[in-house]
């Protein structure tokens, strides 16, 4: 009994650091597709079309409703203070440098990245990475650099365009259902917000997500057993090791960037 | 055999591969001649894309040596791997298409990623080999159109345009009505003989095969148990063969996977 705990938990073990392992030579073979990149750049921007274009739906509306219940829920507080003029910075500070990067990482892997999962995954199952191979196609710079590449580029322009929505919702929120002077919460907004501290530490974060979650999400399509259970498993664990992964680093991301300590 | 040494395009020698403690290839010696059509043939599972797949560096022998055209695979660096592959060409099994591409885009694509040719020339190549295959007017479909048989001619038409110095077709027949049958059969036939290709066919169809391939290899169980052209194979002796090349129930090939005592399993579950 207690051999068998004990033995799987070392085969559990080994597996997480193969697979650690596999992923980190795969982001170098990834890496090493980039340059390729400069003669296929149409992929690029193909990638950046389906991955951050076609996630732009669900990025508004979100932003959108995340913005305004900020407003709501900042104003609720803040009223007992009198204090309802700080709402802009209220709101954008806790987009641009928290909410904005996560929630759209996290919107992100369930949108795109258990696209892109499946996508490799099938193409692998089907062969059509093999064929590739054989045709001398590498599919390292054919495939998964271009998807990697696109989703580094999209998912700081989400995560910008995520913050910036909300802001207008909680302008919404906040100016014209609210009655707080529109000067207020935008001259406040203006005074207290860095450009480089708050915009520019979120506009980091959000790369490194975008870093994280794509290659997740395109290791775990390229890692996948060839089947369709696999593939299908292969999905659900991008969305959770990509969360998972998002919610770790940003709490590090955090406490690097913002503590005074 | 006694062809010269330079007449042999893949020489394989004491070739052996597993899967887990299984031996698909227990240390088999393969001579593929230039310029003929060679088919390998064999039972369901015994290995035959598995050899396509070693010939092609896809896998790695566990022992024994593949030699393609005088180079040494085990030797090769990437790059000379890819320079050998533009020149082979393989369909597989499945076809293999591209399914963010469509049939035209497909079967432009190897020339697309290795060339730098005009849009004309390389529209005029696509169309080529589309006629060949007697899908021109399926251009547009995307794969998730196409039948499997029809998949599989237009990954056929994509092997083929670059131009190879040998292809291998795993189970090009299966799917095919008797008249693009007909066809394709005459298609590998007269490719091979005009543009001085060499070709492996993996098949199952003992007709069709024996009526276009030069040599014949047959395996089972990780040997070659009989090889010769089609005459000689008739001809032979050998029960494996005969059991084979007639297609009956009863002899030395298993029609079943290596698998315990069937009445002791029955008995022990
Ligand atoms: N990925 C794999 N992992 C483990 N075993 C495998 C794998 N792929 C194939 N095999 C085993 O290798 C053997 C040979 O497979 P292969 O696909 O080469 O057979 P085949 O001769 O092409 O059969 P068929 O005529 O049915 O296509 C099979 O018995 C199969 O069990
Ligand atoms: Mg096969």
């Amino acid at each position: 009994m207690i051999l068998d705990g004990l033995q799987s938990v070392g085969r559990t073990t080994l597996d997480v650091f193969s697979k650690f392992g596999r992923a980190h030579l795969f982001l170098l073979h990834t890496l090493a597709g980039v340059p390729s990149l400069f003669v296929r750049w149409r992929l690029v921007v193909s990638e950046v079309y389906s991955l951050g274009v076609l996630s732009l739906t669900i990025i508004l509306v979100s932003g959108l409703f995340v913005g305004m219940v900020l407003g709501l829920q900042g104003y609720n507080t803040l009223v007992n203070f009198n204090a309802t003029e700080m709402l802009g910075v209220v709101v954008s500070l806790s987009l641009l440098r928290e909410l904005g990067p996560v929630l759209t990482a996290l919107l992100f892997a369930g949108r795109a990245g258990s696209a892109l999962t499946a996508e490799i995954g099938l193409m692998k199952a089907t062969e059509q990475l093999s064929a590739m191979e054989m045709m001398a196609v590498n599919p390292y710079k054919r495939v998964i650099a271009p998807r990697f590449i696109g989703g580094l580029i999209a998912m700081p322009l989400l995560a910008g365009i995520f913050s910036a929505i909300g802001i207008l919702g909680g302008h919404l929120v906040v100016v014209e259902l609210l009655q707080v002077d529109a000067g207020a919460y935008w001259s406040q907004m203006q005074d207290t917000v860095e450009l480089f501290d708050d915009i520019g530490n979120g506009m980091i974060k959000a790369a490194v997500f975008g870093v994280v979650v794509t290659w997740i999400a395109v290791f775990e399509g390229y890692d996948c057993i060839p089947t369709s259970e696999g593939v299908s498993r292969a999905t659900t664990r991008t969305v959770v090791n990509a969360s998972l992964a998002t919610l770790g680093i940003d709490f590090i991301l955090t406490a690097l960037m913002f503590s005074d300590v | 055999m006694t062809t010269p040494a330079n007449d042999i395009l893949v020489r394989a020698r004491g070739l052996t591969f597993k899967r887990g403690n299984r031996y698909i290839f227990n240390n088999i010696d393969l001579d593929i001649q230039r310029g003929k059509i060679t088919a390998i043939m064999g039972p369901s599972g015994t290995g035959k894309t598995t050899l396509l797949r070693l010939i092609g560096k896809q896998l790695k022998p566990h022992g024994g040596s593949i030699e393609i055209d005088g180079q040494a695979l085990a030797k090769l660096s990437t790059r000379e791997l890819y320079a050998l592959r533009k020149r082979m060409g393989m369909l597989f099994q499945n076809g293999a298409l591209l399914t963010d591409l469509n049939v035209y885009e497909n079967v432009a694509f190897p020339l697309r990623e290795h060339t730098r040719l005009p849009e004309s020339i390389i529209r005029h190549l696509v169309l080529m080999k589309l006629q060949a295959v007697g899908l021109r007017g399926a251009r547009d479909l995307s794969p998730s159109e196409l039948s499997g048989g029809m998949a599989r001619r237009v990954a056929l038409a994509r092997a083929l345009v670059l131009d190879p110095m040998m292809m291998m077709y795993d189970e090009p027949f299966t799917g095919q009505d008797p008249i693009s049958l007909g066809v394709l059969v005459r298609l590998i036939r007269s490719m091979n003989d005009a543009l001085s290709l060499t070709s492996i066919i993996v098949s199952h169809d003992i007709q069709e095969t024996s009526s276009i391939a030069d040599y014949i290899y047959i395996l089972s169980d990780g040997c070659v148990v009989g090889q010769g052209t089609p005459e000689q194979l008739k001809q032979t002796d050998s029960a494996w063969v005969k059991q084979f090349l007639n297609a009956e129930s009863d002899g030395p090939v298993p029609f079943h996977f290596a698998a315990p005592d069937y009445r002791a399993d029955l008995l022990g579950g």
